[in-house]
């Protein structure tokens, strides 16, 4: 089941003379349980993708739905309680409210939804806990590492139940062990069914995922093929 | 890799058969380079011949049940090996490198087309050596070592050609002549040496 959809999407900033095209005729299709690396240079249109598929912007032309439900049909209010309980993002710098603890941030989004704060502080400490990180729940963001902040802003980005994940560069501020860590826990997701899109230029990330697609000047230029299995490479090496 | 010292590093724990030393080895290098037993015993042969191992001297016992032991000389030879910086410092003349450096000048090719097919082929390679990672490495720092280098170093290249593709980009109308620059004196003697770069 397709938890993302874009048909034909584009997006033109400006007019006339000072008209640029961020991204131009984008199909893009993310079912459930699937994980989506888009690969490009800074200015392809990586970051635009991401906003666009997250109901943040809206296209020039082309249809976004999410869920089965058309973006272009709903209201703001209808987008963003779609934003509040079906799509989770992660963004490099984390984004974590520097005056709530571990636990308050991560619970945030559902009681912006209208849970009670009881409830919402439950599911926050479950989010958390599921991530291996039960003992920083109290913790405020500044008493944590990269690696830690990072892994509280994905534990806010699934908590409540998440269809969608849409990430931004979230290794970028972290060293190779917690960037390593960082998409572990995106990939698990997935294999609980989450739909995740992460934006990356870094391949050692991209290679995670189980399709990668190439952006230049806003297109979609190439995209991998399936991935075959190990043997194939454990066979080919031979040693001199 | 050099199938020498490691097998001088399996017996500098003791002495071993062959046919142990190639499954040790094998084990030891997470399985990802096979080694066959002629390659085992005629390496054996040479450490030998170089005093560096000992094989039992009773003839009888020939073949897999023979047993070979290290040296002094080869303990010696073995750390000096690890301590030797291996020779990675002039750079190989890497084919990709050469093959975008002739897609610039070939007329009716798209140099950035020719960087992203290798940009593909290489992500795709990652992916399979990612899910070796999630699948098999855990639980085995040896194969989790062997992989990681192999990541670290497909990365470099796709790093390389995300630099090549920007440079070529902002190159723009302009690469023509940046491609012959008048001035051209090309790099300096000394370092045309020590990168290999034979003179016209």
């Amino acid at each position: 089941m397709s938890v993302l959809e874009m048909h034909g999407v584009s997006r033109v900033y400006g007019q006339g003379a000072a008209e640029v095209h961020a991204l131009t005729d984008i199909d893009l299709n993310v079912e459930a349980g699937a994980m989506v690396a888009v690969m490009g240079p800074s200015g392809s249109g990586k970051s635009t993708l991401l906003t666009i598929a997250g109901s943040l912007e809206d296209p020039t032309s082309g249809e976004v739905v999410i869920g089965g439900a058309a973006l272009a049909k709903m209201s703001r209010n209808d987008k963003a309680r779609l934003r509040r309980r079906t799509i989770g993002f992660v963004f490099q710098d984390f984004n974590l409210l520097p005056g709530l603890t571990a636990a308050e941030n991560v619970a945030l989004p559902l009681e912006l939804d209208g849970m009670s704060a009881r409830k919402a502080r439950v599911a926050g400490l479950k989010a958390l806990d599921e991530l291996g990180l039960g003992a920083r729940a109290s913790n405020f963001p500044d008493q944590m590492s990269g690696g830690e902040r990072q892994r509280v802003a994905i534990a806010r980005a699934l908590v409540g139940d998440r269809r969608l994940l849409l990430a931004d560069e979230p290794s970028g501020a972290l060293d190779s062990a917690n960037g390593e860590a960082v998409i572990r826990l995106i990939h698990a997701a997935c294999k609980r069914g989450v739909a995740a899109v992460v934006v990356t230029h870094d391949a050692q990330l991209a290679s995670w995922a189980d399709r990668v697609v190439f952006l230049r000047d806003g297109r979609v230029t190439d995209r991998t093929s399936p991935p075959q299995g190990p043997e194939s490479l454990l066979e080919q090496e031979q040693i001199r | 890799m050099s199938v020498r010292h490691a097998l001088l590093a399996l017996l500098s724990e003791g002495p071993k058969y062959g046919l142990q030393l190639r499954e040790e080895f094998e084990a030891r290098t997470g399985e990802v380079w096979p080694l066959n037993v002629g390659q085992v015993y005629t390496t054996l042969q040479r450490l030998e011949r170089d005093g560096l191992v000992e094989s039992d001297t009773d003839s009888d016992t020939d073949g897999p049940q023979k047993g070979f032991r290290i040296t002094k000389a080869g303990q010696q030879e073995l750390a000096g090996w690890l301590r030797t910086p291996s020779d990675i410092a002039s750079p190989p003349r890497d084919e990709l490198v050469m093959k975008i450096l002739v897609a610039l000048r070939v007329p009716g090719i798209d140099v950035r087309e020719v960087i992203q097919v290798h940009r593909r082929y290489l992500v795709e390679l990652m992916q399979q050596w990612t899910r070796i990672k999630e699948t098999e490495a855990e639980a085995d720092l040896s194969l989790a070592l062997v992989v990681d280098a192999e990541l670290f170093r497909l990365d470099a290249v796709v790093r390389w050609l995300d630099d090549a593709d920007g440079r070529i980009k902002r190159a723009g109308a302009d690469l023509p002549a940046q491609l012959s620059p008048p001035q051209a004196r090309g790099v300096s003697p000394s370092l045309r040496l020590r990168i290999g770069v034979k003179k016209r």
